[in-house]
């Protein structure tokens, strides 16, 4: 995995070379090809067609520096701006310093209210919030009953009127239970509604109109098509929302209807939820969105990070120094410093295109990087510059000061010379990179 | 979505524009010498079928269809290219089976339902149920959606709603349900079995190890038992409907779709990739809640909604 990651990104790093300048025929292809992989996403017609068209007129405005193509170049702005559309920083939920919080669910049938609706008020009771789950879907059958299961799961007091067909009495009646409780959190799970449905709509306004939440929260499917905006726009006509929930992400569909859906209604995403595990929910991270969404394109946004991160001459420096042996634990250091600062190995890998998702949830452990950190750390100077002299002694040393085991020292040591003795070999012919193989300090 | 209805076609051939960097530029560039289109209807077409769902392939492969079929019209309008695209969409269904409710031979004829989280399994359930025993046979619903909270409470209310039994037990293993109920629908006489599962994404391997087990147990109890198993897809769905079907068709053999949720705004284009690529027969559309809002699927009618 991490020999794939290594491959993929000296491939990466291999391919910011040529130069350009921006011009509407070497961009057209790749925005063509964007274009295509943002409707494959289930990105809206129009939201496609209108993003690719003020990104076009932002790009052709701009200089292309240094050593990207313009391919590349486009792709990064687009990444760029895909992550700000979605927004820069994930949105916090809006809480009620003083008094009752109340949050509404709303959204179609089946985009997952009720589950989400439980893994909230989790969420909020692991934040120390004293929450009252609150059943006001009196339509589909045994909807109420589902929410009273999950609730004694999370041990959460769950709301309800026997036989109370009136969402709009339920929701409020609720408020009061809430207040004479001592709970100053309530979260409404509200029956799925179509757009369509005016009656249904007239309901949900009336219920909002009725408690005035904190937050309405309008909750997506995220495998939803090109019809998301039309229901979006018009949950947010009759029912003004205030944030947005993206649910099922932990399938492989790519999300892109958050994307219309934000750029139709200019409101936050405020979670994801991930799984049917009541604590799979996540705040929204708008450029893992993005590189979702753009799927195989996101190579350059590796690019992009590796490029602004490294210094390029301090990397010159470690490849003369790779080639000519003289590379030390020094060097070494430096080197994963810089891996470090392009974030974690799992998010890294999680940007290689072609990677599936179960590679992808697997477990990658930064603590290796640490690992190796720590050891060298504990090295003298001396012992970092010639590791020739690194003896029995020392090494226990090492090991105690880093603590680490005896066995860790040695394998990195050994692992260490191993590379410079490929390195050496391999020197006329390994590519202009830059970086180590990182299977040399893998860790088990 | 109203398919050609802002396009004015006295607007001929104005200008080509000098970006020809979309699919439709390129078509416009092939044709505009012969046919009375230009750019913009193109574009509309483009748009129209592309937000019904119908994806990026399936609509350049149509419009790709059109521009080769418009060639021998001498008169190219509107409705010419309307016709031309109708004829299209109905081909992808054409030589696909979408029989239903035929007289039972064999029994009990049994039904598995599977989808993703939330496509409408269990109401749809109901709906067969209700249908099943309005003309007259003797059906059984099976709770085997052991995971979801209250599933079992839910389709216990839709089985007396439309009136017929459940099976369900405290079973933790959907197996061993459906083990329990078709022993006792054989031994009973059953003529319908409606086996409702749980919600999973087709990512889920333990998930779907767990619905191929279900699937094999039902071929032991009763083997050579004439059995449906219907995908059950929600019309609002992208473009990730084509890998739902993709992948459990890997793990059991898909008979026929239904499609739900049709009575709101999304046209469920994503069917006719399916249908064009994976030839997986459409059975029934989901138009409501009530248990009387499950329909047959015509194809006809189905590509006309798409339209207006
Ligand atoms: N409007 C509409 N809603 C539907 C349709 N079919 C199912 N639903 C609703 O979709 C939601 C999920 O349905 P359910 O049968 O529980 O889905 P399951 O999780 O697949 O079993 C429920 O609120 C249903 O009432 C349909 O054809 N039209
Ligand atoms: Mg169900």
């Amino acid at each position: 995995m991490l020999e794939d990651l290594q491959e993929k990104l000296q491939r990466a790093l291999k391919r910011v070379t040529g130069q350009g300048r921006l011009t509407q025929s070497n961009i057209s292809d790749t925005l063509r090809e964007i274009r295509r992989v943002l409707l494959d996403a289930d990105v809206n017609y129009k939201v496609a067609k209108q993003f690719i068209e003020d990104v076009k007129e932002k790009a052709l405005g701009k200089e292309v520096i240094t050593s990207v193509t313009p391919g590349q170049l486009i792709t990064k702005i687009i990444y760029d701006e895909l992550v700000k559309l979605l927004g820069n920083t994930g949105a916090e939920l809006k809480l009620n310093p003083s008094g009752i919080t109340t949050i509404m669910l709303i959204g179609l049938q089946g985009c997952g209210k009720t589950t989400f609706s439980a893994k909230l008020a989790k969420y909020l009771k692991d934040r120390k919030r004293n929450v009252l789950l609150v059943a006001a879907d009196v339509y589909r059958p045994a909807a109420i009953q589902q929410l009273k299961i999950l609730g004694s799961q999370i041990n959460i007091p769950v709301f309800s009127i026997d036989d109370c067909k009136n969402p709009v009495e339920i929701a409020s009646e609720s408020l009061l239970y809430a207040k004479e409780n001592g709970l100053n959190t309530v979260v409404i799970d509200t029956a799925g509604r179509l757009h369509v449905d005016e009656e249904m709509m007239n309901e949900a306004a009336a219920i909002k109109a009725k408690v005035k939440p904190t937050e309405t929260l309008f909750v997506v499917d995220s495998m939803t098509g090109q019809d998301a905006v039309n229901s979006a726009k018009a949950f947010h006509e009759k029912v003004e929302f205030d944030g947005v929930v993206a649910t099922k992400l932990d399938g492989d569909s790519r999300g892109g209807c958050v994307l219309s859906i934000k750029a139709v209604v200019d409101r936050p995403i405020k979670f994801t939820s991930l799984g049917e595990k009541l604590e799979s929910i996540e705040k929204f991270y708008p450029d893992r969105l993005a590189s979702r969404i753009l799927g195989k394109g996101d190579v350059i946004s590796l690019v992009e990070k590796a490029q602004s991160q490294i210094e390029e001459k301090e990397a010159e420096e470690l490849e003369k120094k790779l080639m000519s042996n003289n590379f030390d634990f020094n060097d070494f250091l430096k080197q994963i410093k810089m891996i470090k600062k392009m974030g974690s190995l799992k998010s890294l890998i999680g940007m290689i295109p072609g990677i599936n998702s179960a590679i992808k949830n697997a477990d990658i452990d930064d603590k290796q990087l640490v690992k190796v950190e720590s050891i060298i750390q504990s090295m003298t100077k001396g012992e970092r510059q010639n590791p020739k002299i690194l003896n029995g002694n020392r090494r226990k040393r090492i090991a105690r000061g880093s603590g680490n085991s005896i066995q860790d020292v040695n394998r990195l040591i050994k692992q260490f010379e191993e590379m410079r003795r490929m390195m050496k070999m391999f020197s006329s012919k390994a590519g202009k990179t830059g970086m180590l193989n990182l299977k040399n300090f893998r860790y088990n | 979505m109203k398919l050609f209805k802002n396009i004015n076609f006295e607007k001929l051939k104005n200008g080509l524009n000098k970006s020809r960097e979309n699919l439709v530029n390129k078509i416009s560039e092939k044709i505009s010498g012969k046919a009375n289109l230009d750019e913009n209807e193109l574009e509309k077409l483009e748009e129209i079928l592309i937000s019904s769902d119908i994806g990026v392939p399936l609509t350049e492969k149509l419009i790709d269809e059109i521009k080769k079929k418009i060639v021998i019209h001498k008169e190219r309008n509107i409705t010419l290219i309307r016709n031309l695209l109708f004829t299209e969409m109905l081909k992808i269904f054409k030589n696909i089976s979408t029989e239903n409710f035929t007289s039972i031979n064999s029994k009990p004829f049994i039904y598995l339902i599977i989808g993703v989280n939330g496509s409408g399994k269990t109401t749809t359930i109901g709906k067969l149920a209700y249908n099943y025993k309005t003309i007259g046979n003797k059906v059984m619903v099976v709770a085997a959606d052991t995971f979801r909270a209250a599933a079992n409470e839910q389709l216990e209310v839709w089985a007396k709603r439309v009136d017929v039994p459940i099976f369900k037990n405290d079973a933790k293993d959907p197996s061993s349900v459906v083990y329990d109920s078709l022993e006792i629908a054989k031994n009973e006489n059953y003529d319908v079995v409606l086996i409702d599962t749980a919600g999973r994404l087709h990512t889920k391997k333990d998930l779907m190890d767990e619905l191929s087990k279900i699937n094999s147990v039902i071929g032991k109890v009763i083997p050579h038992a004439p059995k449906e198993t219907l995908l059950v897809l929600d019309a609002t769905s992208g473009q990730n409907a084509i890998i739902q079907a993709q992948e459990f068709n890997k793990i059991v053999n898909i008979d026929g779709l239904v499609i739900t949720k049709l009575d709101g705004s999304a046209k469920g284009g994503i069917v006719l990739q399916i249908s064009s690529e994976k030839k997986i027969p459409i059975k029934f559309i989901g138009v409501g809640e009530h248990h009387t809002d499950l329909q047959n699927f015509e194809a006809e009618q189905f590509i006309k909604a798409m339209f207006d």
